[in-house]
């Protein structure tokens, strides 16, 4: 993400575009990518083609020109757009269960968190920036090769510091022991939660949250079970964005004639006819109309979260 | 893992309460919620008893606490519960008697129970724990045996909260305080729910060393929840058109500590603009609006005040609004102080670098010509969120953004949320749900000079 200036302190979007920075360049709101600059290198698309050189020392949020007079937006990554343009390793989570997540796990900045399976991430990312400066998430995912591509991508995504992938069969052998009782919150998102539960149990401090998320109820059903002799405030919910497309249009009014028929008629017709009787006056406004996008997304997963229980 | 990291954490989230702590009290799972500050003065109203919180001192977050009969009356005193849980699935094994089970000789007449209140209150006087009468009541129902499994444990538990409340201790989170204010006093923090809450800090990209600009008129909670993401870092600044702050209140409710209320300041938003047009003019302007400023706080103070007093006639809305020791204790408390006015450094900081995110929450004003004024105080490639309960106004502000090439990223979402009871056999979506969650618009801010 955007460092940090070390000396102010300051996250500074003002900062200009430098060699070697990662810039997430915006062609739609459906259509964006990430890409290292790089003094030599081009990045071509359907615009044409972009030189890096003509981006460094831009502004984040400029509008920079290909070599055909095509156009991107250079913007600064954030969590949110990294969710967006990250490399799909694995199914991954999005924006509405990771902010409920976030909230939910009471995660603020200092807290220790623990995660598995890593995946491509995505939550990794915002676990990151939920907990920095201080505190730290301690990431495991049991395959080998999307650990390490994980670390390249947090190394990219400047957020390595805050982040450590470990490699690690969590259902198998759970959290290491390292972590016993320092865990402010515990989040799963693997294929059989309920294994990995006892050993979440001896990872979270008093009255520490876990979330699980899955996407079939039987999973929710059976970590549940698990949960409940450990835990309380066992509460499992669902999360979807429905997003909405907004239009501008021009909506011809209709009037009510004389003789009382109604009728919509095409402007110029209307026109004509008013031309030759005073009677009908055209109107032809302009409206801002919404409505929501066909495509939605009907399904993602369950989340469930408990509480350790506080018995000392 | 460094002394710092341990340090930082005890101080900004410790486990323990202390004296003069903010805490959310559950009361009977959820059925009650009340917002204290402990002090061995400050005391609950459970039934129709009084009991002093000072028990509760120096006590883990996540205790349970039940009411006690001692010499000098009730008192709360901390409890464990049993480690079996306190679900009907325990009891599995019975399962199967439960399946020739079912409700068709139950008649509700009210004459099943022979115990009667005077009994109970006999009970009480020998000093009968509340548990005990439950059980009383239960041996004493001539249909309980006879009712399912699931209809004897809602039994029970009906009682137990009525014999046997239970007092669970909480931290006061974001997530805790925008459900209970949703719960009790929707309207005050204008229906936002939390998942809708949790959405535009992550779409205005909140986080440690961002200089965030609210507009809240949410009272307050908007402006803590910002400040939780900050943890002492950065700046959230709660911005006002014209003359008077818009309350700050539920942000008091927070567990702040000084780090984090000194990064918590409010300016008028002429103010900001005039920063913007030329610096000198800002100090006499400043010394002004100071003065005014002072006013304005005892009026915000004043009517918080009236409000606790009409709230509390109501008597339901009681338990979210702060007591009046609670309210005394805050001024004296030093860790309370937070949203004071904007130092003075920090507004060329803004004029120089312009602000890292923007949040609104403003349903009462215009949303596009209020995001027209206010954008070009965000710094480009800035993220930014705007709730609104309507779609209309955010509708035409996206359009005008869009038209106006302001904004890359455009995007109205509408949260759906539904919990579920997750049971043996019994899994399905809960009967009751918030059906609305209001609008949010999101975008990023780009240069617009080229
Ligand atoms: C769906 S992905 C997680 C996606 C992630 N939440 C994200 O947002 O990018 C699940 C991951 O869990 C890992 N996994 C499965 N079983 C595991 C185990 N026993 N121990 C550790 N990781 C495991 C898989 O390799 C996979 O990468």
């Amino acid at each position: 993400m955007l460092p940090v200036e070390s000396a102010k302190k300051k996250l500074s979007f003002t900062r200009c575009i430098q060699d070697g920075d990662l810039v997430i360049v915006y062609e739609r709101y459906d259509n964006m990518k990430a890409v290292k600059v790089c003094e030599g290198s081009v990045l071509e698309n359907r615009f044409g083609v972009f030189k890096h050189s003509d981006w460094i020392g831009k502004q984040f949020g400029s509008k920079v020109f290909s070599s055909k007079g095509g156009f991107v937006y250079l913007l600064a990554p954030t969590p949110e757009l990294w969710t967006l343009v990250l490399s799909h390793r694995t199914q991954i989570l999005y924006i509405a269960d990771i902010s409920f997540v976030i909230m939910f796990l009471e995660i603020v900045p200092g807290c220790v968190v623990l995660e598995s399976g890593t995946g491509s991430g995505s939550l990794t990312t915002s676990l990151a920036r939920a907990v920095a400066p201080e505190g730290h998430v301690y990431t495991f995912d049991f395959h080998e090769q999307r650990a390490a591509s994980a670390r390249e991508d947090f190394e990219k995504t400047g957020i390595s510091n805050t982040v450590t992938v470990g490699v690690r069969d969590i259902q198998g052998e759970g959290f290491p022991d390292e972590f016993s009782g320092r865990a402010d919150s515990v989040f799963l998102d693997l294929p059989q939660p309920w294994l990995a539960i006892p050993s979440v149990e001896k990872m979270l401090k008093q009255d520490g949250i876990v979330c699980s998320f899955s996407p079939c109820i039987e999973q929710v059903q059976r970590a549940s079970e698990t949960l409940r002799s450990k835990f309380t405030d066992i509460r499992t919910f669902e999360i979807l964005l429905r997003t909405y497309e907004v239009r501008e249009g021009k909506m011809d009014s209709f009037q009510v004639e004389e003789s009382g028929s109604v009728g919509s008629l095409p402007c110029k017709r209307r026109q004509r006819l008013s031309e030759g009787s005073n009677e009908q006056e055209t109107t032809s406004a302009s409206v801002v109309m919404a409505r929501p996008c066909s495509e939605a997304k009907g399904h993602t997963g369950y989340l469930t979260f408990a509480r350790l229980k506080c018995l000392s | 893992m460094s002394e710092n990291k341990l340090h930082g954490d005890a101080v900004e989230n410790p486990r323990l309460t202390w004296d003069g702590c903010s805490v959310l009290l559950d009361i009977n799972d959820g059925d009650r919620l009340v917002f204290s500050r402990l002090s061995a003065g400050a005391k609950l109203k459970i039934g129709n008893k009084n009991c002093s919180l000072q028990p509760l001192i120096g006590c883990p977050f996540g205790s349970f606490f039940r009411v006690e009969n001692g010499a000098q009356g009730p008192y709360l005193s901390r409890y464990t519960p049993s480690n079996e849980g306190n679900s009907i699935q325990e009891q599995g094994d019975c399962q199967s008697k439960d399946e020739l089970r079912d409700n068709r000789a139950l008649v509700d007449n009210n004459k099943a129970q022979s115990l009667t209140g005077d009994a109970i209150n006999e009970m009480r006087r020998q000093g009968a724990s509340g548990d005990e009468i439950v059980e009383a009541l239960i041996a004493n129902s001539a249909t309980f045996e006879k009712k399912t499994l699931f209809s004897q444990e809602k039994y029970r538990l009906k009682k137990q909260k009525k014999y046997a409340p239970i007092v669970l201790l909480r931290r006061p989170f974001t997530r805790s305080i925008c459900e209970a204010y949703l719960k009790k006093y929707p309207v005050r923090i204008g229906f936002l729910r939390m998942d809708t809450l949790c959405l535009l800090l992550s779409m205005a990209n909140v986080s440690a060393n961002s200089d965030v600009l609210v507009v809240d008129m949410v009272g307050g909670l908007l402006t803590g929840a910002v400040a939780e993401r900050l943890g002492g870092t950065g700046y959230v600044c709660n911005t006002y058109p014209g003359g008077s702050p818009y309350p700050m209140d539920i942000a008091r409710i927070f567990n702040f500590g000084e780090e984090i209320c000194k990064r918590i300041v409010r300016s008028p938003l002429a103010d900001l603009f005039s920063v913007q047009t030329e610096k000198s003019k800002v100090s006499s302007h400043n010394g002004d609006s100071c003065s005014m400023e002072i006013e304005s706080n005892e009026q915000i103070s004043s009517t918080a005040g009236t409000e606790e007093v009409s709230l509390a006639s109501e008597n339901m809305m009681s338990d979210l609004i702060p007591e009046t020791t609670y309210s005394v204790e805050r001024k004296s408390s030093k860790s309370a102080k937070l949203g004071e006015k904007a130092p003075h450094e920090i507004f060329s900081l803004w004029k120089e670098n312009g602000f890292t995110s923007l949040i609104i929450a403003a349903p009462e004003l215009d949303t596009w010509s209020l995001v027209k004024k206010i954008l070009p105080l965000l710094s480009n490639s800035a993220p930014f969120a705007i709730y609104h309960q309507y779609l209309q106004p955010l509708a035409t502000c996206m359009n005008n953004l869009q038209v106006g090439k302001m904004a890359v990223g455009l995007q109205i979402s509408e949260p759906w949320l539904r919990e579920y009871q997750v049971l043996p056999s019994r899994t399905h979506p809960c009967m009751q749900m918030n059906g609305f969650g209001g609008y949010i618009l999101s975008g990023t801010k780009i240069c617009t000079n080229n």
